[in-house]
């Protein structure tokens, strides 16, 4: 539909601004560079919110079922007839959402970052790679071909490691940002792989006929790849799983979740913006654009809900024994995507039975509030007090209201604590988790209950516990530009949850009428609200209580604090086992054997050289000889040879 | 085998081994008066065959012009009593095969080539003759290249003369004006 | 003279020819490979008489080519001195195995 195509700006904007940024910012714009990246994200946020409300109210039903449009298209490799990628827009309602989060939270980060950033000699390049990123989230999520949203993947990682490494002179960021790419590369290959199946069966590339393929039980398409077989499972498991792969990859699931806490070496407001709310969901946003091709087949839905589940309470627990205060964020993300891929998993395709769908998007929405309020905030606290520990900090209440009181929400929010979003969005997925296993409910329930224990266990160390000694150098609580995305963040939090996803977003159009059971809801908040009061009596106070408790639990605590030793394991597979095995032989091949044959070769050619050179020795009579032997030469050649 | 014939040989061995002495002795006089012997062959060579102008014009230039420039220069340059270094052992064995090589190639050529009957017309050159054909300008006149040929001493005169002029070094000059200032 | 057909004279020419390369290649003296010069220039004037006596006894041209060869040998005789002359300021030798400024 043309008449959707200013969509394209939404990404664009971003992009122009890298470039003009990225090009000419450091040197020309400086700090005026922040504006303009503002600036533009502004505009598309706008453009974002017109779109949404253009579609949501007023063109997107049909019959009262919301369609896929496909804003644009343009054929851009052609392998056959039938199979080429294409470039387009797909506007349904998870990518009209996913572009109104993106585009608001990353509008929050850059006011943020006029504030946090400011004084930083790369000013503009930050702002640039803001952007850079901000285009290619909002590119993968309007990617209407499965090989375009690679396309955007592989950008959105590129971005990650530019801001995750951009304090390039600490040695720990470059590690962590080596870390996350590589991890996610590595999980890539699955994605590709994926890809290609799906690909390979269905014939096409494009979301919309690739589902329809895949769905259809009489298409031949379908019929053929579910009775091909590989090691027992169908290979359209193997595609799913596959596609799964890469999307646990960017969404940090177990066991690719050992980038994210590393990744928070970067500045914190690309953690509130990366690492929180919009490329973390990448995964989830995946297997839901996928979801009926995915809830077709039942080994790649329980696959996805366990690995979701047992992130989700993997991340809960270590997240209680972390002292960083961003790690505790990262764990807490961790395990509430968790949430939203389990959710996946156990819905089903339409109706009622779709819940599980409108309860993960719903959660994706409202966690991308509070969650990146929560980085905000945690921002201004470093910012404040220049440290990172729990252990060092306590009443900042005192010095800093207002992230005192937005931060309080947003913990309350995660707790899922009415009237607060998070509750809604939970209550959506526990109710859809309860009717499908009951064991996976239970699980989400006690893993809400930690949640909020560790979510308040951070807020008391932070804002209560001891009494903050202020630093010499410090400043106040922040800038206005640091404090009024606090504000707004808090303010959507508590009224999130009043949107009426549901009727909105669903797994197939059609709108769901959801409602509030406050029977059923009862005994998740009270497992919260005990959640709350522990960490009260551990926390508030300066007290013995918590450590006590912690040394009773001795060697247990021990390997919860290390993190499970996750990435001790890792780092001795790849450096015992790939480096030694296959590193050290392929080097020393490359080394001796390519670089030996060119040397050869360069030392043969001197060589060779050096002994005609000896031919130019200065004699005259040398070279009246070698003239006289040539001329009988060729007197005799053209005489007797050549007739 | 009539006296022509005689003389012909008489005449090739002494030019031949005038020439070899000429090349291989060591030292230099000898080699010039050897080299004047082989002029004074060749010029009987071209009494033989009838030629005697050219014979006249050779000794005049060859003998009497040439080997004395040679002479002179050798007086001016190096003692000549000395005996010069031997060549170089490779060069000379290369040299002496690839020449003898490139002879028998060429005399084999020659002989393969059937040059046909000698011709019994007399030949006849007489000075008068040779001398109105070098500047006619009709057919077969020479006149034209003898031109060019006197343009060519003329540039070869002068072409000595720069070449063996003593230039007189600028700095001899400059340093003299320099210190009669001083 | 009707015996002594015309490959009998471009025998010795040719064998005067091959000995006059001889002592250019060999010759260490400059001076020397001049005179061996002359020698490849006298065997040329033989061959040259020698066609026109033989081949075309009606024209006179080999005759005119000798002469021509004869003058245009002092031109060169003379040119080579003074050209020995200038190398041996510089060199303050006449050996041609001094004169290799031409190496590598």
């Amino acid at each position: 539909m043309s008449h959707y195509s200013y969509i394209a700006f939404i990404p664009l904007l971003p992009l122009a601004c890298f470039f003009i940024l990225g090009l000419f910012g450091r040197k020309y714009f400086k700090t005026f560079s922040g504006t303009i990246g503002t600036f533009s994200i502004f505009i598309s946020t706008i453009l974002s919110l017109y779109i949404a409300y253009q579609y949501f109210f007023i063109e997107g039903k049909v019959n009262s079922v919301f369609q896929n449009i496909i804003a644009m298209k343009f054929t851009w490799l052609q392998f056959a007839p039938n199979v080429s990628i294409d470039m387009g827009i797909l506007l349904d309602p998870i990518s009209v959402m996913m572009i109104v989060i993106v585009s608001f939270i990353s509008l929050m980060v850059h006011i943020f970052s006029l504030g946090y950033m400011k004084g930083e000699e790369r000013f503009a390049t930050y702002y640039a790679f803001l952007s850079l990123f901000t285009f290619s989230m909002l590119g993968l999520v309007l990617s209407s071909n499965i090989f375009q949203i690679y396309i955007f993947w592989e950008l959105v990682g590129v971005s990650s490691f530019l801001l995750i490494g951009y304090y390039f002179e600490k040695p720990s960021a470059v590690a962590a940002s080596k870390k996350a790419f590589i991890v996610t590369r590595f999980a890539d290959l699955g994605f590709l792989i994926g890809i290609l199946i799906l690909a390979f069966y269905s014939g096409t590339l494009d979301f919309g006929t690739l589902i329809e393929r895949l769905t259809s039980v009489q298409s031949p398409a379908f019929i053929e790849i579910s009775s091909a077989t590989f090691l027992g499972a169908s290979m359209l498991t193997w595609g799913l799983v596959l596609v799964f792969i890469g999307g646990a990859g960017k969404s940090a699931m177990f066991p690719l979740h050992i980038w994210l806490p590393d990744a928070m070496e970067g500045p914190t407001p690309v953690s509130a913006l990366i690492h929180a709310a919009t490329m973390v969901v990448a995964g989830v946003f995946l297997v839901a654009r996928l979801f009926p091709v995915f809830s077709i087949d039942l080994t790649a839905m329980q696959i996805v809900t366990w690995v979701g589940a047992f992130s989700a309470l993997f991340a809960a627990v270590v997240a209680c024994t972390q002292t960083d205060i961003k790690r505790v964020l990262a764990f807490s993300t961790m395990s509430q995507i968790g949430f939203m891929m389990f959710s996946l998993g156990v819905s089903k395709y339409g109706g009622e039975n779709g819940l599980g769908y409108t309860g993960s998007m719903f959660h994706l929405f409202t966690h991308a509030f509070f969650k990146s309020l929560l980085f905000l905030g945690a921002g201004a606290v470093i910012h404040v007090a220049y440290s990172n520990d729990i252990k060092e900090l306590g009443g900042l209440r005192k010095i800093m209201p207002v992230t005192h009181i937005t931060f309080l929400i947003a913990c309350l929010a995660i707790a899922g604590i009415p009237p607060f979003s998070g509750f809604f969005s939970k209550e959506d997925i526990l109710l859809a988790a309860y009717h499908s296993s009951k064991l996976i409910y239970g699980i989400a329930v006690f893993t809400s209950g930690l949640t909020a224990f560790y979510m308040f266990r951070l807020y008391y160390s932070i804002f209560w516990s001891k009494d903050f000694h202020k630093h010499e150098s410090s400043h106040g609580e922040g800038t206005l530009s640091m404090k009024i995305p606090l504000i707004v963040l808090g303010v959507c939090t508590i009224f999130a949850g009043f949107v009426p996803v549901s009727s909105f977003i669903t797994s197939d159009g059609a709108p769901l009428e959801s409602h509030i059971d406050m029977a059923f809801s009862a005994f998740p908040v009270l497992m919260a609200v005990t959640g709350i009061l522990l960490a009260t009596y551990l926390y508030k106070t300066q007290n013995n209580r918590s450590r006590i408790i912690a040394s009773s639990l001795g060697r247990f605590y021990k390997i919860v604090h290390r993190k499970f030793y996750i990435d001790e394991i890792y780092l001795f597979i790849t450096k015992k086992i790939i480096f030694n095995s296959i590193g050290r032989p392929a080097a020393w091949i490359d080394k001796n054997i390519v670089d030996g044959l060119m040397n050869f070769l360069a030392t043969t050619t001197e060589n060779i050289s050096v002994l005609i050179k000896r031919l130019q020795s200065g004699k005259v009579q040398n070279y009246a000889l070698y003239f006289f032997g040539g001329i009988i030469g060729l007197a005799a050649l053209f005489i007797y040879l050549l007739k | 085998m009539s006296a022509s014939v005689i003389i012909f040989y008489i005449i090739s061995a002494f030019i031949l081994v005038a020439a070899l002495l000429a090349v291989t002795t060591r030292r230099i006089f000898r080699s010039a008066i050897f080299l004047l012997f082989t002029l004074i062959g060749t010029a009987a060579l071209f009494f033989w065959m009838g030629v005697e102008f050219i014979a006249a014009v050779q000794v005049i230039i060859y003998v009497g012009g040439i080997v004395v420039l040679i002479i002179f220069s050798i007086f001016l340059t190096q003692k000549s009593g000395d005996e010069m270094p031997k060549p170089l052992r490779n060069r000379s064995v290369f040299s002496a095969l690839a020449l003898i090589f490139g002879f028998a190639f060429t005399y084999h050529l020659i002989n393969g080539y059937g040059f046909g009957q000698t011709n019994l017309q007399p030949f006849n050159v007489k000075v008068s003759e040779i001398g109105m054909q070098m500047l006619s300008t009709k057919e077969h006149g020479f006149v034209l290249p003898f031109e060019v040929v006197s343009i060519l001493l003329l540039a070869s005169m002068v072409g000595c003369i720069v070449i063996a002029m003593k230039i007189k070094p600028v700095e001899e000059k400059a340093d003299k004006e320099y210190f009669k200032n001083e | 003279m009707s015996e002594i057909s015309i490959t009998h004279i471009l025998f010795v020419s040719t064998a005067l020819f091959f000995i006059g390369m001889y002592g250019l290649f060999t010759r260490r003296n400059m001076i020397t490979m001049l005179m061996a010069i002359e020698l490849i220039l006298n065997s040329v004037n033989i061959n040259f008489v020698a066609f026109n006596k033989y081949l075309y006894p009606g024209k006179l041209d080999g005759v005119f080519f000798a002469i021509f060869i004869i003058t245009i040998a002092a031109a060169e005789a003379a040119l080579a001195i003074a050209i020995i002359i200038n190398l041996y300021r510089s060199h303050h030798s006449i050996d041609v195995e001094d004169a290799s400024e031409l190496k590598y």
